[in-house]
């Protein structure tokens, strides 16, 4: 009994946390509609400043407290609206989704920046060593007033919404905003409040766990995905769901760390990852969907043509080869890792850029696929690969079939949900026998993973491992492509648009999805099978949540519906960082923000960059000799330094020349056809009537084909015999 | 036996009563009408018969078989299509491509193993969309997207179908011709439900007419009867085109 009540104690002032954090995170969900997956990075943000005022700068705690939770946390809620939410209003939830979670990349980023992870850091409890003694039992100071804390936010939320105008204002931006706004609610300052206040809330809980929870950035971040699972309870709308939600999540925590048997090496991850497996069994008692209808986008993806798939394979290929050929062994081993996890980050074209769905557990199943390389692909035998592809595809199914039915938001915390349980408890278990199955993970530390051997060739130095894994790149990117152009494709696209119309055509949606789902589950265990024979020694933290945090993020700003996002993500986290990083060393530092900071930008520009770079070269593109001149003085290039001519930095300098010379000269030769085209007065180029003027130019052509349109002849006639220049002015006139 | 028919369909929306024991039925080789002022209940309605839309009560049969809880999927399959009024495009394709989609999911599921390819094209040529075949959906004008969702529709073969004022934006010209098709669909066998502001099509092309107000049923009869009906002629307040 006195165990029992000990647990019940410390499972309600966790649940106490949770419930704070999670109400913040509802009031800023429910007012501005945007879920804020940075909500627990701002109260650890919180947590780490305050250990700088009290423990490095020596001030009280409660000027501390006060200047965190009133002044500074309110401050940084309004800067982030003003910054960064309030442009995300009208974009799609995929975006604001991607700049939330650049928001807690980047801010995990700037922890690490400027309080270095690894020194020893702690935080104190409040009253440290006071009890209240209750005969049966004792509950710590700090127990009691975070329990009470917890108590005083309830009633302060519910006077708050209820008893003042800004409540009330808040409650009817949250019905609707369009309406709000005709009645004078002024929804800036109602959205500005509710940050400022959220981001206080998000504070609070902060400080008050890290006494318990340790002082790092990434398992702080983490620890309050336990409270978005509160937030669900409440399907992020319910405040008092919220509470009864981060109740049951406490308590089950406390009583997990009380009565789970010790020395069993199997369930102490359960613990870690109890709150998580709640979230998903939340989530999955979410309400049926109402199919999904009328989606509109800003984004577009055209399939790509057959010379731009020829294109671009043959010049990643080159590329990849240039590079095998010309880099150190060193630089080998780092730079082939632009194509493995290229090839984790195609897996996110088909799902997330043809159909549409969201999924934040990419780098999971390349981890999967890569235990399944360790294990099954003994030796390098390629067959690791084929079990690797098979094998994800079929957990892909067991995550995509209880997920699916949710969409957006809720997609992304089911999927992230799974990640973070194989971080937490999965990846950590010692071997185990499943029926009549061997499993064997990662050992409970690391793995070794043999490099491929293909027909008795072993592939194991750098220079043949590069050449490989930019083969795999250019035939699954290959792959994708054609896809892109096939039924298939054509489908996915459709049902990102219209869910509702594609079952009015008989489609069977939930195996539409769940076979894209499984497709991109393979790929990404591919990827992750082939990035495991580079690593030659893999642990879980390869394949983290955070770790595949920035891969999704960098797919979406390249551009998720192009292969060249794909390859984006690649070369911008793993050859443009390493290189920046190894010409300026003190750039090292802002490593781990940049990606942040350029997913942050992504709601300017929804397509993403591919298709910018892609228009950027237009010119280049469509002139085949100036095309042909520069691959030939790229080849150039490439033999002299083949022929030991010049080392290092040369060749990149010669290309560069190269590349600006060619794209100089396309441009000039593009501007002097220009003129003939540009008078918009041939008829055989289709353009709807309406778009005349817009689209291209108005010209006596065009006039006369408006004019036939409208059964105008006549009427022009007539004008023309009056006056020769009538005609043109009734025109110009709208 | 009727090939669609609805049986005192109602719809909630928490206090709000959308549809109150509307009825409805549709025989192949007719066009059967479905009118009403705005907020009717005439869209609600195609929602509940496809299945996107489910009833508080009352049922849906589709060929004798009750399909009241059937998914929207499985109506596709027993031959029932649809167009919508807000377009539910795939803004990412051609106009091509929307049909095509349409067209390859239809293969899919019945069986039925001619080109998809050349029945687009024939689609496209019915519903006189040829011209504009490549150029992307959205770029398109209103009156000829609308006809994209008809040609989409078609590519599933259906024994029902659904218009939903697929002729807002047309001009006249291309609403008789439209009118044409109609009789065209109708005279294969189609039976054919049609929700239209446009009287004048509506009272040429239509064998019967329902009209819907407040989500109940006003009236059913021939165009005659229903242009003379004292009811429907208060609700329109002098919209209806005088019986000539």
């Amino acid at each position: 009994m006195d165990k029992f009540l000990v647990f019940t104690i410390v499972g309600l002032s966790t649940a106490a946390i949770y419930a704070i954090i999670a109400s913040g995170l509802v009031v800023t969900y429910t007012t501005t509609g945007i879920f804020n997956f940075a909500h627990g990075a701002t109260g650890m943000l919180a947590a780490f400043t305050y250990w700088q005022f009290t423990v490095k700068f020596g001030w009280s705690v409660w000027l501390s407290v006060v200047l965190v939770l009133l002044v500074l946390a309110p401050l940084f809620g309004m800067l982030l609206d003003r910054v960064i939410m309030r442009g995300l209003e009208g974009t799609s939830e995929a975006t604001k989704l991607v700049v939330s979670i650049s928001l807690l990349v980047a801010m995990i980023g700037l922890a690490q920046w400027i309080w270095e992870p690894g020194k020893a850091r702690t935080v104190k409890p409040f009253f440290v060593g006071q009890k209240i003694d209750f005969g049966v039992t004792t509950i710590t100071y700090h127990q009691a007033i975070t329990i009470g804390v917890a108590v005083l936010v309830a009633i302060v939320l519910r006077l708050l919404l209820f008893s003042t105008r800004m409540g009330v204002a808040m409650r009817s931006v949250v019905d609707d905003r369009g309406l709000a706004r005709l009645n004078g609610a002024r929804t800036g300052v109602v959205s500005q409040f509710s940050w400022a206040f959220g981001t206080s809330l998000a504070a609070l809980g902060g400080i008050l766990i890290v006494s318990s929870a340790g002082l790092s950035a990434p398992v702080l971040s983490l620890l309050i995905v336990n409270a978005y699972a509160a937030a669900v309870f409440g399907r992020l709308r319910s405040l008092p769901m919220t509470f009864l939600g981060a109740i049951i999540i406490g308590c089950a925590d406390g009583y997990l760390s009380g009565y789970l048997p010790a020395g069993n090496p199997y369930l102490p991850g359960l613990r870690l990852a109890a709150p998580v497996i709640l979230l998903f069994i939340a989530l999955l008692a979410m309400p049926n969907k109402q199919l999904r209808s009328h989606v509109r986008t800003r984004e577009y993806f055209p399939a790509p043509s057959r010379r731009g798939i020829v294109m671009f394979t043959s010049l990643v290929f080159a590329f990849g080869m240039v590079l095998a050929t010309t880099l150190s062994k060193p630089d080998l081993s780092t730079y082939a890792k632009i194509f493995a996890v290229g090839v984790v980050a195609l897996s996110l074209v088909p799902l997330v850029g043809f159909a549409g769905q969201i999924s934040l557990c990419q780098l999971s199943f390349a981890g999967i696929g890569a235990i399944v390389m360790a294990h099954l692909g003994e030796g390098g035998n390629p067959m690791g690969l084929v079990w690797a592809v098979v094998i994800c595809a079929l957990v892909g199914a067991l995550v995509a079939l209880p997920a699916l039915r949710l969409s957006g938001i809720y997609l992304a915390l089911a999927t992230a949900a799974f990640a973070v349980v194989l971080d937490r408890w999965i990846f950590n278990l010692p071997n185990f026998r499943l029926g009549p199955v061997d499993i064997s993970l990662f050992d409970q530390g690391s793995v070794a993973v043999k490099p491929l051997q293909v027909f008795g060739v072993k592939l194991g130095d750098p220079r043949s491992q590069m050449v490989v894994v930019v083969v795999l790149f250019v035939l699954v990117a290959l792959f994708v492509m054609i896809l892109h152009r096939s039924a298939f494709g054509r489908r996915l696209l459709a049902i990102r648009d219209s869910e509702a119309a594609c079952a009015t055509f008989g489609l069977n949606l939930l195996w539409a999805r769940l076979s894209v789902f499984m497709l991109s589950a393979a790929i990404a265990g591919l990827g992750g099978a082939v990035y495991a024979t580079q690593l030659s020694a893999i642990t879980p933290t390869n394949f983290d949540f955070f770790s595949g945090l920035p891969i999704f993020m960098m797919v979406v700003v390249g551009g998720a519906g192009y292969v060249g996002g794909a390859l984006f993500a690649g070369v911008g986290l793993q050859g443009f960082l390493p290189v920046i990083v190894k010409l300026w060393p003190s750039f090292a530092k802002f490593q781990t923000i940049t990606p942040g900071l350029i997913g942050i930008s992504l709601g300017k520009q929804p397509s993403g960059a591919a298709p910018q770079f892609s228009e950027g070269f237009a010119e280049l593109r469509d002139d085949p000799p100036v095309l042909a001149t520069m691959l030939v003085g790229f080849a150039g290039a490439w033999a002299l330094r083949l022929a030991g001519i010049y080392q290092g930095w040369g060749m990149v300098v010669v290309m560069g020349a190269v590349f600006v010379g060619a794209a100089i000269a396309a441009r000039s030769r593009a501007s002097k056809r220009v003129p003939a085209e540009s008078e918009g007065g041939d008829l055989s180029v289709e353009v709807p009537l309406e778009w005349v003027g817009v689209t291209v130019p108005w010209t006596a052509e065009r006039l006369a084909d408006v004019d036939r349109h409208l059964n105008l002849e006549e009427f022009a006639a007539d004008v023309d015999e009056v006056s020769g220049g009538t005609r043109e002015a009734i025109h110009a006139a709208p | 036996m009727p090939l669609l028919e609805v049986r005192s369909a109602t719809v909630k929306f928490g206090g709000n009563i959308a549809l109150s024991e509307v009825s409805l039925v549709a025989e192949p080789g007719q066009v059967t009408g479905l009118i009403g002022p705005n907020g009717a209940g005439k869209t609600t309605m195609f929602n509940v018969i496809s299945g996107l839309q489910a009833l508080t009560s009352g049922q849906v049969f589709l060929d004798g078989q009750d399909v009241s809880r059937a998914s929207p999927t499985k109506r596709a399959r027993l031959g029932l299509a649809r167009t919508f009024q807000r377009l539910e495009l795939f803004t990412m394709l051609s106009v091509r491509d929307n049909v095509r989609v349409a067209a390859d999911i239809y293969r899919g599921w019945s069986g039925v193993k001619t080109d998809p390819a050349t029945r687009v094209d024939e689609i496209l040529g019915r519903v006189g969309l040829s011209e504009v075949a490549d150029m992307r959906v959205t770029a398109v004008p209103t009156g000829q997207a609308r006809l994209v969702e008809l040609a989409r529709a078609l590519a599933c073969a259906p024994r029902v179908l659904l218009l939903d004022e697929p002729a807002a934006g047309q001009d006249d010209t291309e609403t008789e011709r439209f009118a044409g098709l109609l009789r065209e669909l109708a005279g294969d066998g189609v039976a054919v439900v049609l929700v239209e502001h446009d009287v004048h099509l509506v009272v040429g092309v239509c064998d019967v007419i329902n009209v819907l107000d407040f989500g109940r049923v006003l009236a059913v009869g021939t165009p005659e009867q229903i242009q003379a009906d004292p009811a429907v002629r208060e609700a329109y307040l002098g919209v209806m085109v005088e019986p000539s």
